[in-house]
């Protein structure tokens, strides 16, 4: 076993002998036993935490699934969203209106999927023939009308006044403790990430890369940017919307002020901290801003009031933060990680040249 | 009937004509060579059989099919492939992802299998990648399968361009200047590659070149345009010997 994880370290070399290999999740015996480690003891941290910090994880797994709904759309579609908030909003609602119906969890969820899923569809019609700023402001003018909805909507939000969620029921049990959504909304993210992992080794999620690097030639390819950007769209609202089911769960209390604009804002800034254009970036970016939060809000407890009472705080280093990263390293934390990993595996032969970037060539911009 | 016949076609931007009622048909199996000087129109051509431009009048006819009722994205479909002057390929993604995009036109699987990733789109997968695997071997890709485009160097990422459209296994391909950046080495390889491609692979080839020893070496036929109008059209040494021809790229004599 030792001996097992000690050659996990080194430098490997990948004799591949069949194309299967290249179609698999897991490439190596490696990949296998640290994801399957890691999952196994993400299922295990409730055994270690106590109440609080569980629904901080709780609250890093839903931030985790809402950047995976983003960045099926921000990172692999290359198409902007400064309104994914919306779609947590209509998966929160949705679900807290069919629990308050009585109905379960099962019907809940999907319906939370489905109409977030309608609401991206919406979007996504007239969002297929912008790009870039127009894009993002298009979605930013979405989540405001959905914002506006959710407080003028009283009978079925409660309005400016707010909605109490019940808690999820799964076959008629009801889930109270912490650690029980904990673990379902894991499971559920586990799916998810799947799903995706899926679409990007599959022909969609070529043409997602496809379309998001050079429309033009992927037109010439054969790709239709229109059907790729929609279903870009959809894929990226239901998951998002799921998140904002739990999202509901976790809150308890929903009131249309959540769904603000600073949402879609963290929500952007997460996955690009973390990585644009990679599944691990989401999770990096879910776990840097969830302990950030959750750090903030503790140092606000033991700082003196002078310094941890001032308003704005946490904009303030959420900025800082996305600024350095921007200069520094725009490939994010995965991108970092890429490299430390690397000078490890190569250790005494390593280049600081090794990923300088290479001048990019000019583009045929004038036939977009 | 020829395998692609261009009738009368026009487009102007403003008020330039940069396509004046230009007419000429490519024979299946044959390479075509477009040559004029720089703006004479050549690639405007190319972006027109694409639809990427709707042009003001023509008819573009391709193996029986009317083009214009087309649109861009059916173009391949149909069996026409192109590279693209200034390179157009996914920066980050690997050369491999890159080719595979190539396959999209072979692609048959609805998208839930594809979500599900179900044993037939395994299947169906292995072989676009032994297609693509193929192409990798014809153009001596093999030591780059796995990197990313944008560190790759402009003459691999030329050839990288050139395999993409390979992979859709056109009928016709359209190059746009394939020697441009190269030095002269990856020239001669290009010139090698377009005549085993029209012999091996059965594809017929249009390309825009100004580097006249390869269009010397690999056309049967040549077209010279001069601002949008065509000079004259046929062999190699007739069109490079045409007056009006010298007279466009040197200049008139006093």
């Amino acid at each position: 076993m030792l001996k097992f994880i000690e050659r996990s370290f080194d430098m490997r070399i990948l004799f591949k002998t069949n194309y299967n290999q290249d179609l698999n999740l897991a490439k190596h015996g490696g990949h296998r036993f640290w994801y399957g480690l890691l999952v196994l003891i993400l299922f295990a941290t409730p055994l270690m935490l106590d109440g609080y910090y569980i629904g901080e994880a709780t609250r890093v797994l839903i931030y985790a699934m809402a950047g995976l709904g983003l960045m099926v759309l921000t990172g692999f579609t290359g198409q902007a969203s400064l309104g994914h908030a919306a779609f947590l909003a209509i998966g929160a609602y949705t679900n807290a209106w069919f629990l308050a119906q009585g109905f379960s969890s099962l019907v809940a969820l999907p319906m939370a999927a489905l109409l977030s899923m309608i609401g991206g569809l919406l979007v996504a019609i007239p969002a297929t023939r912008m790009s870039g700023i127009y894009l993002a402001i298009a979605t930013l003018a979405f989540a405001i009308i959905v914002e506006d909805f959710a407080g003028h909507l009283t009978s079925i939000t409660g309005g400016n006044r707010g909605m109490m969620v019940d808690v999820p029921m799964l076959f008629g049990y009801k889930i109270w403790q912490s650690w029980e959504l904990y673990l379902f909304v894991l499971s559920i993210l586990v799916i998810a990430t799947l799903l995706v992992l899926n679409i990007l080794r599959s022909p969609l999620g070529r043409a997602m890369i496809a379309v998001r690097d050079s429309e033009i030639s992927s037109k010439a390819l054969g790709v239709n940017p229109m059907k790729i950007k929609v279903f870009a769209f959809t894929v990226s609202a239901a998951i998002t919307g799921l998140a904002g089911a739990f999202l509901a769960h976790y809150m308890l209390y929903l009131t249309p002020q959540i769904f603000g604009i600073l949402l879609s804002i963290q929500l952007l800034l997460m996955i690009v901290l973390g990585g644009l254009g990679t599944v691990h970036g989401v999770f990096f970016g879910a776990v840097l801003i969830g302990v950030l939060e959750t750090g903030i809000s503790i140092s606000k407890d033991v700082l003196p009031s002078s310094i941890g009472g001032l308003p704005g705080i946490e904009p303030f280093i959420f900025g800082v933060i996305l600024i350095s990263v921007i200069a520094f390293e725009p490939t994010g934390i995965y991108g970092r990680w890429i490299k430390i990993r690397s000078y490890m595996e190569f250790f005494p032969i390593y280049r600081r040249k090794s990923f300088k970037r290479q001048r990019a060539y000019l583009k045929t911009e004038r036939l977009r | 009937m020829s395998l692609l016949e261009i009738e009368n076609l026009s487009i102007s931007f403003g008020g330039v004509k940069a396509v004046d009622e230009v007419s000429f048909a490519v024979e299946e199996g044959s390479v075509y060579a477009l040559i004029g000087p720089n703006g004479a129109g050549k690639s405007t051509i190319f972006n027109l059989l694409s639809r990427f431009y709707e042009p003001l009048s023509g008819n573009l006819n391709f193996a029986g099919n009317d083009l214009l009722g087309l649109e861009a994205k059916d173009i391949a479909r149909l069996g026409i492939a192109r590279t693209f002057q200034n390179l157009e390929l996914f920066e980050h993604a690997s050369v491999l992802q890159n080719l595979l995009v190539g396959r999209h036109v072979h692609n048959t699987q609805s998208w839930w299998r594809q979500v599900l990733f179900t044993g037939r789109v395994v299947e169906a997968e292995l072989e676009h990648r032994a297609k693509v695997e193929e192409v990798i071997d014809f153009l001596e890709l093999a030591h780059y399968r796995n990197q990313v485009i944008s560190g790759l160097p402009y003459g691999v990422r030329k050839k990288v361009e050139l395999a993409r459209a390979l992979c859709v296994e056109p009928k016709l391909l359209l190059l746009d200047e394939p020697s441009s950046g190269l030095n002269p080495e990856e020239t001669e390889e290009m010139g090698y590659w377009i005549e085993d491609i029209r012999r091996d692979l059965n594809m017929t080839v249009i390309l825009i070149e100004h580097d006249m020893s390869l269009v010397k070496e690999v056309s049967d036929r040549v077209l010279a345009i001069v601002n949008g109008k065509v000079v004259t059209e046929g062999s190699h040494s007739f069109v490079q010997s045409h007056p009006d021809v010298v007279s466009a790229y040197l200049g008139d004599v006093q």
